[in-house]
């Protein structure tokens, strides 16, 4: 315990001075040219090319390779990418995007408005249930010049410009996927984009590499030779490999949570959980209405009293995360402060469940209901132990089941559990993330749909305002009163607003520059 | 009876081992008294070395003593390892006893069947069974039962195959004894201490197999059991030693008594043969 304070410590006395090193860059260190980032892709992703896969190792590899019209700053606010300029009319119906000039992809075709058609309209719309849920909505989708498109939406729908980064809709090269099965296209397996980084070399089971794009749109970058990402599949030996400067990034889910506090305290290292604000992804244990008694509002809101969510935050996940308040992530935009879900409190949820008339019987235990932990290694099965001890002090008897990951997702879309763990990305808007686990049109036998089968129609009413508004403060104020309503009638039990460590060399600048963190292209990426 | 201790007590290395199991058994039944409450209940703060915040042995990722973790986990490693072989034993006796009473066909199927299970590799069986059964303690049991029986089978029909011509079993056929009570009331007795060596062997033997199970996270996730422990700490070990050595201990000192006791006993109950091996040495 000494020892890991200490780290605590000593990483708290380090960031002052790290800002002091941000600042200093901001003033105009001048990036150097060359050098070779070697890095981890964990686990090896099936496939290199963003649209046709959209786990994360693959978005984390090919986000260098291709481009989207638009990147996001923390604050989830659109910045140029592939798209110089845009606008969006007054009635919230066009949305225009001037491209940026001089761009190619890696076989030396010119991008052109062409490829935003097709890769927007055709290539996600086919390939990407997220993508086809909102770009159906675009009504026409034409190039009016070659550095001009013009969409055209059938309704006003205020998140559509959340949805053009790259892990979303990357521009990919109409010419090489016209006419063929996207999924079978030569170029999947050779992809080429317009990122500062072409794919150059993958030996499956040990790395892929990427090398520098010497045609690449902004002038003088990349500022990297080459990326390489190494397969690393054991944790450990991932974090040897950054300990001894085998690798000087690591990302994701690469450094177990328990391995941070030590690594923080390395001198050469630094330890970052920003840049997921994009995704916002918010972890919960997800209750199945249909077990009795769950479907009681009083005994949902005795689990959530139950569980101290502090503890989750600061021990197990070792302050990376930060505790959940309510449905919405804190980065996510229309998050509402002032609706808290209910605090940790003991006497209260035995209170709740006296009232419900689940007293407890002889051996202290009020009802039995099971838990299917989430089988995504070491962390998650201690959250289920947790969770068990935190139940077990209100009288609530959690029998944990372990499952295969397979087991897991379908049990999980096909109801069949009583409670189990999961997390989902909010991608930055209510209506894109959070609006798909609350509303009763989504009770679907579908992995990440409305499985705990909640059901409100206040809830769904509120939701569809939200979603066809045009206007923010109207939007706003239909998510302040759905997030009141949610914390109120607790239909998941929110635990972690969940941050994944990015760890890197101090000498490896801009690393983590916008709010989609190590998805960047890496363009402005520098070994100083 | 006496001179079962006395050729018992000839091999010193049993007595050792008689004397660390007993400690171990004791363990497991005063555990409740020792660590009042469950073992999974969180009384410190993670990661605190032995000795620290009155952790005797140090305190895991969660803040559980593991200590407590060792002593209830006594209770369910020697279970697991009891039951198994008892539930072994029963397969394994039944049907060495057919084949090697009846003979013959009966013999060759059931030898047959007993070399199917030989030929699978034990520990890869065990983890299919309860990876299809879902981890529980009973599908564990009868795991580890499933996969130990078969050279129980083998022993028992070479005992049988051999004593089902001597004299005294003709005796008792020729005095009009059922087949039953042949086998149970004269050639069993006769075979039982092989079936007894066997046996301390093989809870030694499910107490690794649960041990490793366990370790691969396919452990009975509501049972607090060694290798839970161990698998549990593999991960931190760089952070965290004592997670993973104590209850290594803890198992390497349990199936060495085990080993030890098993052949404390084989001398005893073969007390010709253990002098002929102390005069060759």
């Amino acid at each position: 315990m000494s020892l890991s304070r200490r780290g605590l410590m000593a990483a708290a006395a380090a960031t002052p001075f790290l800002m002091r090193v941000e600042d200093a860059l901001a003033q105009g260190i001048q990036p150097k040219r060359g050098g070779t980032l070697n890095t981890i892709v964990n686990p090896e992703p099936p496939i290199l090319h963003v649209g046709v896969n959209n786990q994360g190792p693959t978005l984390i590899v090919s986000s260098k390779i291709f481009q989207g019209l638009l990147r996001y700053g923390p604050k989830l606010e659109p910045m140029p990418e592939l798209a110089k300029s845009w606008e969006v009319s007054s009635d919230g119906l066009e949305y225009t995007f001037r491209l940026q000039e001089n761009v190619k992809f890696h076989d030396g075709k010119p991008m052109t408005a062409d490829d935003v058609v097709f890769s927007i309209m055709k290539f996600h719309m086919e390939l990407s249930p997220r993508a086809r849920g909102v770009f159906a909505r675009i009504k026409e989708g034409v190039a009016v010049d070659p550095q001009t498109v013009k969409f055209t939406l059938s309704a006003p729908f205020e998140p559509f410009l959340l949805m053009f980064d790259v892990t979303a809709s990357a521009i990919v090269p109409k010419h090489l996927f016209e006419g063929q099965d996207y999924r079978q296209a030569p170029a999947v397996q050779k992809p080429v984009g317009t990122g500062p980084f072409r794919f150059a070399e993958w030996q499956r089971g040990n790395f892929v590499r990427l090398e520098r794009f010497d045609e690449y749109w902004k002038p003088n970058q990349p500022y990297l030779d080459a990326i390489i990402y190494r397969v690393i599949p054991d944790s450990q030996s991932r974090r040897l490999a950054l300990e001894t400067g085998q690798v000087i990034l690591t990302q994701a889910n690469d450094i177990e949570p328990f391995d941070v506090p030590q690594l923080r305290a390395l001198p050469n290292l630094e330890v970052q959980t920003k840049g997921w604000e994009y995704f916002g992804p918010l972890m919960w244990l997800e209750l199945n209405h249909r077990v009795k008694p769950l479907d009681d509002v009083r005994v949902r809101k005795a689990l959530a009293h139950a569980v101290n969510r502090d503890f989750i935050a600061q021990r197990l996940w070792f302050g990376i995360g930060k505790p959940a308040t309510g449905p919405v992530a804190s980065t996510t935009r229309f998050y509402d402060g002032s609706a808290r879900m209910p605090g940790h409190d003991v006497e209260a949820a035995k209170k709740l469940l006296d009232e419900a008339g689940l007293k407890p019987n002889g051996q202290g235990v009020r009802f039995t209901i099971k838990h299917m932990s989430l089988p995504y290694g070491e962390v998650f099965t201690r959250l289920g132990e947790f969770l068990r001890q935190s139940l077990r002090q209100i009288g609530v008897d959690l029998q944990l089941e372990s499952v295969d990951v397979g087991t897991w997702a379908q049990r999980t879309a096909n109801w069949d559990f009583d409670t189990t763990i999961n997390y989902l990305y909010q991608y930055g808007d209510p209506t894109l993330g959070v609006e798909r686990s609350y509303v009763s049109t989504n009770i679907k036998k579908i992995l990440f749909s409305n499985v705990s089968g909640y059901a409100n129609p206040k809830v769904d009413e509120l939701f569809g305002q939200a979603r066809d508004a045009a206007d923010p403060k109207q939007r706003q104020e239909a998510f302040s009163t759905v997030q009141k309503i949610l914390v109120d009638d607790v239909p998941l039990v929110w635990l972690l607003e969940m941050a994944f460590p990015t760890i890197h060399d101090k000498k490896l600048r801009n690393v983590i520059t916008s709010g989609t963190g190590v998805h960047a292209c890496f363009d402005d990426v520098f070994l100083a | 009876m006496n001179s079962f201790w006395r050729n018992f007590a000839r091999n010193h290395g049993a007595v050792v081992g008689l004397v660390i199991l007993l400690l171990v058994i004791a363990l497991a039944i005063l555990a409740p008294v020792l660590y009042p409450g469950s073992p999974w209940d969180m009384v410190a703060a993670p990661f605190a070395p032995p000795g620290e915040m009155g952790m005797l042995l140090g305190s895991d990722s969660l803040g559980r003593d593991v200590a407590a973790g060792i002593a209830h986990g006594a209770r369910v490693s020697l279970l697991v390892g009891a039951v198994s072989t008892v539930a072994a034993l029963a397969i394994g006796v039944t049907l060495g006893a057919v084949a090697g009473y009846l003979g013959g066909m009966a013999d060759e199927v059931v030898m047959r069947f007993t070399e199917f299970f030989q030929t699978i590799p034990s520990f890869v069986l065990a983890i299919l069974l309860v990876a299809i059964f879902t981890p529980t303690i009973q599908s564990i049991v009868l795991a580890i039962a499933v996969v130990s029986w078969p050279p129980v089978a083998r022993v028992v029909r070479a005992e049988f195959l051999s004593l089902r011509s001597r004299e005294f079993v003709q005796a008792a056929e020729v005095l009009g004894k059922s087949r039953l009570a042949i086998v149970l009331g004269d050639i069993l007795p006769n075979a039982l201490s092989p079936i007894v060596v066997l046996s301390s062997l093989m809870v030694a033997t499910a107490i690794l197999l649960e041990s490793a199970l366990s370790f691969l996270g396919l452990g009975d996730p509501n049972m607090m059991s060694w290798g839970f422990l161990i698998g549990s700490g593999r991960s931190v070990i760089r952070i965290a030693w004592w997670m993973s050595v104590f209850p290594g201990i803890a198992i390497f000192l349990t199936v060495l008594s085990l080993n030890l006791v098993g052949e404390g006993l084989s001398d005893a109950l073969n007390p010709r043969l253990a002098r002929n091996r102390g005069g060759a040495a």
